[in-house]
């Protein structure tokens, strides 16, 4: 039997791509499948995916567990633990279209969820921290389940296989959200796992990522100090956990999370206004462990907006465009022009700069 | 000299070449050469020989080399010369065995047994030609709550903590142990580089009180020259605990080499050996470090990171544990191959443990228990050479401290003899003519070469790794692999042995 994800570190080149309607008019999943198609050569059919936000506006209200599980015992196992730690509003299987090109895929099912007020008032957590241990204990303690989108009125959709193809097998065209990401992902070896695809999520976080980072294990063996276990051993994983742990539970902005991901460098810094030099020597003097080195290029999702974010000497490609009140990043503009020809605007970000597209009416809860 | 003993090394004189200058006999503070008048010629008496290389570099005519002597007991692989002529030694004197310098045993040296990653293909390495390459960092407390002034800016609430521009500081050698000159090197270089000397159990000469901001002083359990102004020119203060060449055992200085000025920076009697307590007196335990740790930040207001120091031992995973919970700031520690002035052989020789095994367990348990943030680790003992440092800092080091190779750099041979105080370099000694052999413009000039050939070596590595910051390589334990070692020492490293994918 061939190794999961987890079971061994596998670097993976990739393409992404990310679009946002800023004033919250929603779009299907189709744009993002024909961008993704556009960048075919960036992926080799081994993984692809997509997370949508404001997908499920009649159930907002409720953490949306997307699954996989690997056979009836491991989904039996998990509704009872489920039952036991939140109120089961609905669930289903995810509907889906049988491909030829998609193989193997798992039992996928969908809960919308409320924690059990008794429950959550027992273990004296803030609800998100709730959620969150409990889905690291279902995946961490389950064989065969596996939680990989576990977010408020948001769902991630992912697969072995092309993203084009990964998108129509969950009939993306149906979904209507604000906001989409997009992830082809071509792994240096054969992970066969569905949940080793990407995006990866944790509560309303989502990131999809190109590159191979260099100070993986710097970083993992730090934030694990924090209760995260850096179970399946891939970039994506890490650094949705750094940016959790930073903007979640130290309470930092987006902005100023970048500047620790991706932090300047010194001499650059040395360069800057007073507020600015001060501001980013101290981000790097208290979290210098967080510093990610190596190419990337993500896009990470949250509740109303998007965040484009490459390493600090840019060795990913990655452009951002706007036509209207739409916003699109991605690895390369031809998967742009692809859903828009006409932009009004297109530019490389500076490596380490974030760039950050957020509704009108604000981003985050 | 005992009649028993036979010189382990002959000193070999190539009669051709020599011209009877005599500089080796002016250059041996052993007086191994001597002129002979009746033949013109001269002479070398190889008994007092320490095999140093003053002379054999100074000769002008290359006339010297010193050779391993042929000469030997009747080959025993239980008992080797060595061992047999320590117990003659002893049989004549009744005395402990004194030796100086790091273990020079054949243990096995993990360094030598790790190999770095590179990158292929998959990500780029980075060229420290063409881009920026970060060997700086900053040495203290990293935990510190988020918090915001009115207007929403971070506040900075951070201890104070240290910055290296390189991660490489010199290792704590007293004025005592080692000269005015040598000191005065370390200072200067210190300074330039952007880095740290330490003073070492032997307090701060008035003169070097202008490089207070390079200075690491060192609080020891004899407290010699500790005073007010001592602790307030520093930038750090560090408690030396114990010492990798000579765990458990106090400092030993031979009172020859207790001169006025050095009586005086120590505040002790001239001419009497000055001896440190095994155990700090008022340290019996965990909580009573605690105590000095905070006694140490009221006396210099909490400006200050604290350092705390201890030999490599076997349950220094724990001790650390403790330490890091005591309220000091970096953590130091001494491996079994560190250098020193003077220890008994014994002790030098069969106590404490690698510094790769213990910094590998105390930066895992410190992540186990998820108080990595509140101290820095700095380790020695031995660190032999950049390659050295770029491994210490992958299994989780965040720099490294340097004796010997600084004193190498001086000009030392490591002929292990500093105990003796007739340093021919003008390094171990306080001999007014030998001190003056260590040219301090010269000896500065020579520190900082070395460390800046290292910094350059380390950025060749990193970049050849693909990573731009030495702080993403700290505890980086994946860009390491051991050869030759057994699963034990793999797990107790946390690497994987070379060629083991992830």
């Amino acid at each position: 039997m061939s190794l999961r994800e987890g079971q061994f570190r596998n670097p993976s080149g990739c393409a992404i791509v990310g679009v946002i309607d800023r004033s919250g008019k929603t779009m299907t999943g189709e744009g993002m499948i024909l961008a993704s198609e556009v960048m075919h050569d960036r992926s080799n059919g081994l993984g692809g995916g997509f997370a949508g936000y404001g997908i499920y506006p009649h159930y907002k209200e409720f953490y949306a567990f997307h699954l996989f599980y690997d056979g009836k015992g491991a989904q039996a196992e998990t509704e009872a633990f489920v039952g036991r730690h939140f109120e089961i509003v609905y669930s289903s299987e995810i509907q889906t279209r049988k491909l030829p090109s998609v193989k193997n895929e798992p039992l996928i099912f969908r809960y919308f969820l409320a924690p059990l007020p008794r429950k959550l008032a027992n273990s004296h957590l803030d609800e998100r921290e709730y959620v969150a241990r409990c889905v690291n204990r279902i995946n961490a303690e389950i064989s065969g389940a596996y939680v990989f989108s576990s977010g408020k009125n948001m769902g991630i959709f992912k697969g072995v296989g092309y993203p084009e193809d990964i998108g129509r097998f969950y009939r993306l065209e149906e979904y209507e959200g604000y906001a989409w990401t997009c992830h082809g992902r071509y792994p240096t070896n054969t992970p066969g796992w569905w949940g080793g695809a990407h995006p990866f999520g944790l509560l309303d976080f989502s990131i999809v990522h190109n590159g191979e980072i260099s100070s993986y294990d710097a970083n993992r063996r730090y934030i694990e100090m924090f209760g995260y276990k850096c179970t399946l051993q891939t970039d994506t994983e890490v650094i949705t956990y750094i940016i959790d742990y930073l903007v979640r539970k130290r309470g930092l902005t987006l902005d100023e999370a970048a500047h620790v991901i991706a932090a300047s460098f010194w001499s650059t810094i040395a360069d800057k206004d007073p507020e600015s030099r001060e501001r980013e020597t101290l981000l790097r003097r208290m979290f210098p462990s967080l510093l990610v080195t190596g190419p990337f290029s993500i896009i990470l999702g949250y509740t109303g907006g998007l965040m484009a974010l490459n390493d600090r000497l840019k060795l990913r490609s990655m452009v951002c465009a706007e036509k209207g009140d739409k916003a699109y990043i991605s690895s390369e503009e031809s998967a742009i022009r692809r859903i828009e020809p006409d932009l009004d605007k297109i530019f490389a970000p500076a490596g380490g700069e974030p760039v950050v597209y957020e509704l009108y009416k604000g981003g985050r809860d | 000299m005992d009649m028993y003993i036979q010189p382990d090394y002959e000193v070999v004189r190539n009669t051709d070449r020599c011209i009877a200058c005599r500089v080796c006999e002016r250059q041996c503070a052993n007086l191994v050469h001597s002129y002979d008048p009746d033949t013109g010629k001269m002479k070398a008496d190889s008994s007092l020989c320490v095999n140093c290389h003053r002379c054999v570099c100074l000769c002008p005519t290359h006339a010297l080399k010193i050779v391993k002597t042929d000469d030997t007991y009747k080959i025993n692989a239980n008992w080797s010369n060595q061992t047999i002529n320590e117990v003659y030694r002893q049989a004549n004197t009744g005395g402990v065995l004194l030796s100086s310098m790091g273990n020079p045993k054949e243990y096995p040296v993990y360094w030598d047994k790790m190999l770095v990653n590179a990158s292929q293909v998959t990500n780029p390495p980075i060229d420290p030609l063409r881009e920026p390459m970060e060997t700086q960092l900053w040495l203290g407390k990293r935990s510190a709550p988020v918090e915001r002034d009115e207007k929403g800016r971070l506040k900075n609430t951070l201890a104070p903590q240290l910055k290296l521009k390189v991660p490489i500081l010199f290792s704590a050698m007293s004025y005592g142990s080692i000269s005015y000159n040598a000191h005065e090197s370390l200072a200067r270089a210190a300074q330039e580089l952007g880095t740290y000397y330490n003073t070492g159990e032997g307090g701060l000469h008035k003169d070097f009180y202008k490089y207070g901001a390079n200075t690491i002083v060192q609080v020891a359990s004899g407290r010699f020259g500790v005073h007010k102004d001592y602790l307030e020119t520093a930038a750090a203060i560090e408690i030396k605990m114990g010492q990798g060449a000579k765990p458990g055992i106090g400092g030993h200085l031979p009172g020859a080499k207790i001169s006025a000025d050095v009586s005086e920076t120590r505040m002790i009697p001239q001419g009497v050996d000055a001896i440190s307590p095994a155990p700090h007196h008022d340290i019996y335990s965990i909580e009573d470090l605690r105590q000095l740790v905070y006694s140490l930040k009221e006396a210099t207001d909490y400006k200050k990171p604290v350092f705390v120091k201890i030999a490599a031992v076997h349950n220094c995973a724990a001790i650390a544990s403790g330490i890091a919970r005591s309220g000091a700031d970096v953590i130091a520690i001494d491996g079994f191959r560190g250098g020193t002035g003077a220890a008994p052989t014994r002790i030098r020789d069969n106590v404490g443990i690698p510094i790769e095994l213990a910094l590998a367990q105390v930066d895992e348990r410190l992540r186990a228990e998820g108080i990595r943030d509140d101290v820095s680790i700095v380790v020695g003992g031995s660190i032999r050479s950049s390659a050295d440092v770029v491994k210490a800092i992958a299994l989780g080091a965040d720099a490294c401290y340097i004796g010997t190779a600084a004193l190498l750099a001086l000009g030392c041979h490591l002929c292990r003899s500093c105990h003796a105080g007739k340093c021919n370099w003008g390094i171990a000694t306080q001999r007014p003519d030998l001190v003056k052999r260590l040219n301090p413009d010269i000896g500065y000039k020579r520190l900082v070469n070395l460390v800046t050939a290292w910094n350059h070596e380390i950025q060749e590595m990193m970049g050849g790794m693909g990573i731009n910051s030495v702080e993403a390589l700290r505890g980086n334990r994946l860009m390491l692999r051991g050869v030759g070692l057994t699963d034990t020492e793999l797990s107790v490293l946390g690497i994987k042995y070379a060629g083991q994918s992830v």
